[in-house]
């Protein structure tokens, strides 16, 4: 098996494994309507992690996630609710803003040779600063079109409901591996990642895709933002605090390795379906504490750093190979 | 792709040529007007030390460096390369010692990256994997082009690297040091792969430190030296010994006979090497050195001088062989075993390993003392300036200030400060890497005038250096490095440095003087 | 030495400071207004040096750990931890002096696990950092049982909201505290193997110098600042809030640290000008509020700064400065 598989694949079995004793403690979680559940739930989560993937693999991180998306329901909730503009107009200018905004982020990480964690903990900032500059409280969205898309499901035999967002988060999943895998732009994300100044001697145009990356993360943590107002139905400046270390969880659990140049965005699926798993186990065991899900995810975290450090250890990127005579 | 080079062919002789070419960074002038051409279908060796200006000069071939002066023309025609990638476009590909890939990446995608075959919109995997098999049989390469190019030896990756460089660029073949990190098969197969290339009309330049990769495969040799052209000669009318003598320069003389040091018998021993070595690193080698000697190293770049520099001071600590320092078994695992029995380094790369560039001229002075004394005996402000401020004026050390950043002296001063650090540690041992390296004339004449003191003053020393004739100078006797082992250890009368050069290049036909 | 002093007083730092406070006077003339109630000062002014106090001890742990290019993501979940663990014990009845001992000694212990995982597994801090950023607040709720743990330990409380001399007792922790680290690293030839290798590690260690001691040392002691934090928050709102305490105050660290001049890339440091910066902060946010401006209106100006901070040490903003042309190579890739 491939190196960069393996992590992956310790993802898959430890899903399996967790899914198949949990299913063997409470036969219900086996139901379609867990499972669609499951992705009505993580829906916002999975689609920031999508962005979250791309960033992590090129070697940076992106701490303005959760920030974004607070900021993109107190934008459309203002939109909508205030001004009365529809909410197909005002997704496309919360996805706008956030593409420029993350243009402005990975423009600076490039430009400025800064890392990129400080550069998007500004972003962070300035995004939950600006949600709560337009408003404090939270505020409600109250329009048909909401309430259409929230009936938009395909009923799934055995009472379960794949929800239009659930939907849109597989559909993101799929788009979001053909991109990575299938693109030239894909595979200078991967360059980045691997070793930069390589990259940029194979002719790898190493500001654009920079700016690309960063632009596709935020542009996703808007989407994010849009499917959680659909979820909540209001915009909050506080909504999805926290949300970006979620979403790195994921990633990494989902078998990309946190210094960049390994991954797959279908294990940051995996990923998201595992801390989802996490998350119903404790609803269903009802005796176990919210807390936990927290603990688990961050002893996983840390299992899965190790792991990559035992398996990448042997050649990382850039060391010579003791094999000289 | 080679035969595009055939048809674009102009009258001129040379498909790639520096005219003149300076370059300057700073008070340093890196390259002083040189010239350099390169014909079709042949094998061009570039040699010379660290500091001879290669490296630059292949910088500008490739478009990395703009020159100062002169000017790079391609097929006959002046050019202005603005960076590698143009360079690509001009057909001048790079290969460089560490195989600037993407290890993380499949062997295809490294050959195809920015030119994937793409069906619909989208990478197609299927026939990029296709074409690399085929392009890969070429270069003799039977392996699964979906593979992982980290997984594969380093031999592997540095003709995949050749291999996308022809590919992409076609005309002319740049590699730099690229059997640095490879063992004598994986040569072999490279040389094959250049065999090849030559004879389909390459160019290639092939930049090495070893002498028998140079007479192996090269048709014509350039030897720069401090920033200047040597000598351009074809291969045949040189012996090896004659470009050892290129390379290290002066004229040596062959008259001129010097005697080393006589060895005093009655100082004590200090250090007993014995079997002492390192799996890649250096083959174990035995050597005595005695308190009050100056053991000099001599060697070309990749010798293995430096490694067994570094395996003495236990930055690489040995794996056999043993050590006695005093009579007493010593042993080195690390650097600090090293300091305490007494020893000092000072390494080649100064930037990289030498000194503390933030920080101040006292600080990188005292902290190798200050590391022995440890966490909590800590010199205090006036300690500490008394002792930077007597080195500094021992020394003669240039500086504004003892407390401005050590980055912002010259070179030479620099190296004085490292050599300080080392003195203030009262040690028994000193271990120089070419310690008078890229530094200027006086700080270079106050350098050897402190080796000579210490030596009077009963310290042992072993002091690498591509400076025949001033190692000959202070030393007691020579050790000769090559292939990393120790092949040599010169002592007594009628050491000069045409005898060293002979040990270095080892050419058993020529006659020893 | 004298001389030097007088320079010290001239540094950007301090310049802020003195023009961040002239505006919150400007804006909120009694701002500098201090009176004498119920033996302790009180006032606008005492009460940015109680506030800001949290984010200082941060600081000054945070400062030896981004000396070594390195960085601490899990301070604020570790305050989090130990101002639980000091809540529940005091709860469960055990006297404060042991319950703060307890806390300090969990501090440390989330200070050498991030230690270990950089020194001894060589994961990066970043990385490393986050595991416990991430199951910190989960351990902390763990041990608050998800409820916000009250308590009326009158010398736990003191802690927080005491007074000596006239002073909040969390500023005086803080300044007690900088004095402290700022001695055991000048004193020592601490301070100068930080540097040493965060400046290049590779020359430190054949000077002699081993890294890895010295790593544990500075994760250990930004655990221990992250649990007197911790434990000053707790004391202050008389209870341990798992969810909220000390959140986002590492990043708030953070900015203090590289405020008070340290290069996110390691080496130099001061640990007095991380505790201004941390200040700066402090007066920014108390000025906003008294201005009557949202709160939040504090997250964007941080972001301002970070920009600002980012732009003065871009190679950019150095071009005019530097005293020779690097033969670097970067040109290669420009």
């Amino acid at each position: 098996m491939k190196r960069s598989l393996r992590p992956l694949a310790a993802t898959a079995v430890i899903f399996i494994i967790a899914y198949g004793l949990a299913v063997l403690q409470f036969p219900n979680m086996l139901s379609t309507r867990v499972l669609g559940n499951f992705l009505t739930d993580n829906a916002f989560l999975g689609i920031a992690a999508v962005g979250m993937t791309f960033v992590i693999i090129s070697g940076g991180i992106d701490l303005s996630v959760g920030a974004v998306i607070g900021f993109t329901g107190v934008l459309i909730a203002v939109l909508t609710s205030w001004l009365g503009i529809h909410p197909l107009v005002a997704f496309a200018i919360a996805l706008g803003v956030a593409a420029l905004f993350g243009a402005a982020m990975g423009f600076t990480i490039h430009f400025l040779q800064v890392p990129s964690f400080i550069v998007t903990l500004a972003g962070m900032f300035l995004a939950r600063g600006g949600a709560s500059i337009i408003t404090q409280d939270s505020v409600p969205i109250k329009h048909e079109f909401y309430a259409t898309l929230g009936d938009l499901m395909i009923r799934l035999p055995g009472g379960g409901k794949l929800s239009f967002i659930g939907m849109l988060m597989i559909l993101i999943f799929l788009g979001g591996a053909l991109l990575a895998h299938r693109t030239k732009f894909g595979s200078y994300v991967y360059a980045l990642g691997g070793n930069s100044v390589s990259a940029s001697l194979m002719g790898v145009p190493v500001a654009r895709t920079t700016v690309q990356i960063y632009m596709l993360s935020s542009t996703l943590a808007a989407l994010a933002g849009i499917v959680f107002s659909l979820y909540t139905s209001a915009g909050y400046p506080l909504a999805a605090v926290g949300v970006e270390l979620d979403a790195i969880s994921a990633v990494v659990i989902g078998g990309t390795l946190l210094t960049g140049g390994y991954g797959f965005v279908l294990g940051t699926f995996v990923g998201v379906m595992l801390l989802g798993l996490v998350q119903t186990y404790i609803i269903f065991d009802g005796t176990l504490s919210s807390w936990w899900t927290k603990i688990v995810i961050g002893v996983l975290l840390f299992l899965f750093i190790v792991l990559q450090r035992v398996i990448f250890a042997a050649s990382a990127p850039g060391e010579k190979s003791p094999e000289k005579v | 792709m080679i035969d595009k080079g055939e048809r674009r062919m102009a009258d001129s002789q040379y498909v790639l040529e520096a005219r003149g070419v300076i370059k300057i960074f700073g008070s340093q002038t890196a390259l002083d007007s040189v010239d350099f051409g390169l014909r079709r279908g042949e094998v061009h060796a570039l040699l010379g030390e660290n500091g001879a200006g290669k490296s630059t000069l292949i910088k500008i071939l490739t478009g990395a460096y703009q020159p100062d002066g002169g000017q790079v023309l391609v097929d006959g025609a002046p050019v202005t390369l603005d960076n590698p990638l143009h360079a690509q476009t001009h057909g001048i590909g790079t290969v460089y010692q560490e195989v600037n890939l993407l290890p993380n990446r499949s062997v295809a995608e490294n050959l195809y990256l920015g030119h994937q075959p793409t069906r619909f919109g989208l990478v197609d995997h299927r026939k990029m994997e296709r074409d690399a098999r085929v392009l890969l049989t070429r270069y003799g390469l039977d392996l699964d082009p979906g593979s992982e190019l980290g997984s594969h030896s380093v031999a592997v990756q540095q003709i995949v690297a050749i291999a996308r460089a022809v590919e992409l660029s076609g005309k002319v073949l740049i590699l730099d040091e690229p059997t640095a990190s490879l063992d004598r098969n994986e040569v072999e197969r490279l040389f094959e792969v250049i065999g090849d290339l030559k004879r389909a009309g390459l160019a290639i330049i092939f930049i090495t430190h070893f002498l028998d990769q140079v007479f192996a495969i090269s048709d014509r040799v350039t030897v720069l030296r401090n920033g200047r052209l040597v000598e351009t000669q074809v291969l045949d009318a040189l012996s090896r010994t004659d470009v050892v003598r290129l390379m290290l320069g002066k004229d040596i003389a062959f008259s001129g006979a010097t005697d080393l040091e006589p060895e005093n018998p009655t100082t004590d021993v200090l250090l007993q090497f014995s079997g002492y070595g390192r799996k890649n690193g250096v083959a174990p080698f035995d050597l005595t050195i005695h308190k009050g000697e100056v053991i000099g190293v001599a060697g070309l770049l990749g010798s293995g001088r430096t490694e067994m520099a570094r395996i003495m001071f236990g930055a690489d600590p040995a794996d056999q062989g043993s050590l006695r320092v005093n009579d007493k078994p010593a042993n080195v695992r690390n650097t600090t075993d090293a300091i305490t029995l007494g020893f000092g380094f000072c390494p080649e790369d100064r930037k990289a390993e030498g000194i503390l560039g933030d920080l101040s001229v006292r600080e990188n002075i005292i902290i190798a003392l200050q590391g022995k004394l440890g966490w909590f005996k800590a010199l205090n402000r006036d300690e500490q300036l008394e002792i930077a401020g007597r080195f500094g004026e021992s020394m003669d050390i240039r500086a504004a200030s003892l407390d401005m950043p050590v980055k912002l002296l010259s070179g030479g001063n620099q190296q004085k400060v490292i050599l300080s650090r080392w003195l203030a540690t009262d040690p028994a041992f000193l271990i120089l890497d070419e310690p008078t390296r890229g530094i200027d004339v006086g700080a270079h004449a106050e350098i050897v005038r402190t080796i000579n003191r210490l030596r009077d003053d009963g310290m042992a020393m072993v002091v690498i250096s591509s400076e025949l004739d001033e190692v000959v100078a202070y030393s007691s006797r020579i050790v000769v490095m090559r292939d990393r082992k120790m092949v040599a250890e010169l002592r007594g009368k009628n050491i000069n440095p045409g005898v060293i050069v002979q040990a270095i290049a080892n050419n058993p036909d020529e006659a020893t003087p | 030495m004298r001389r030097l002093r007088l320079d010290r007083l001239a540094n950007p730092q301090l310049l802020a400071l003195v023009g961040v406070l002239a505006i919150n006077w400007l804006l909120f003339p009694s701002f500098f207004h201090v009176t004498w109630q119920d033996g302790r000062f009180f006032g606008s002014f005492i009460d940015v040096l109680n506030r800001g106090a949290p984010v200082a001890i941060l600081a000054i742990g945070m400062t030896g750990v981004i000396a070594t290019k390195g960085v601490d993501l899990s301070v604020g979940a570790i305050m989090a931890v130990c101002g639980a663990v000091a809540a529940t014990m005091v709860v469960a009845g055990y006297p404060a002096p042991i319950a703060i001992i307890a806390a300090l000694a969990v501090g440390l212990a989330c200070g050498l696990w991030n230690g270990f995982l950089v020194a001894v597994l060589d994961i990066q801090p970043i990385v490393a950092t986050l595991v416990l950023m991430v199951a910190g607040r989960g351990i902390a709720q763990l041990i608050t049982e998800g409820s916000i743990v009250t308590f009326n330990d009158p010398s736990l409380i003191f802690v927080g909201t005491g007074s000596f001399l006239g002073f909040p007792m969390a500023a005086v922790i803080a300044v007690v505290l900088m004095v402290l680290v700022t001695l055991l690293v000048r004193r020592t030839a601490i301070g100068l193997f930080i540097q040493a290798i965060g400046v290049n590690r590779a020359a430190a260690s054949l000077a002699g110098i081993h890294s890895r001691m010295l790593l544990m040392l500075v994760y250990a002691l930004s655990g221990l600042c992250a649990a007197i934090a911790g434990i000053v928050v707790a004391a202050d709102i008389r209870g341990a809030d798992a969810n909220n305490s000390g959140l986002w105050l590492e990043l708030d660290a953070i900015l203090a640290v590289v405020i008070g001049g340290t290069s996110l890339l390691g080496g130099r440091f001061s640990i007095p000008m991380a505790v201004v910066g941390a200040l700066i902060i402090q007066a920014m946010n108390t000025g906003i509020l008294v201005s009557g401006f949202p709160p939040e209106f504090n997250l964007v100006v941080k972001a301002g700064m970070i920009i600002l901070i980012l732009l003065l040490q871009s190679p950019y903003a150095a071009l005019p400065f530097k005293r020779r042309p690097a033969a670097s190579n970067k040109t290669a890739s420009s």
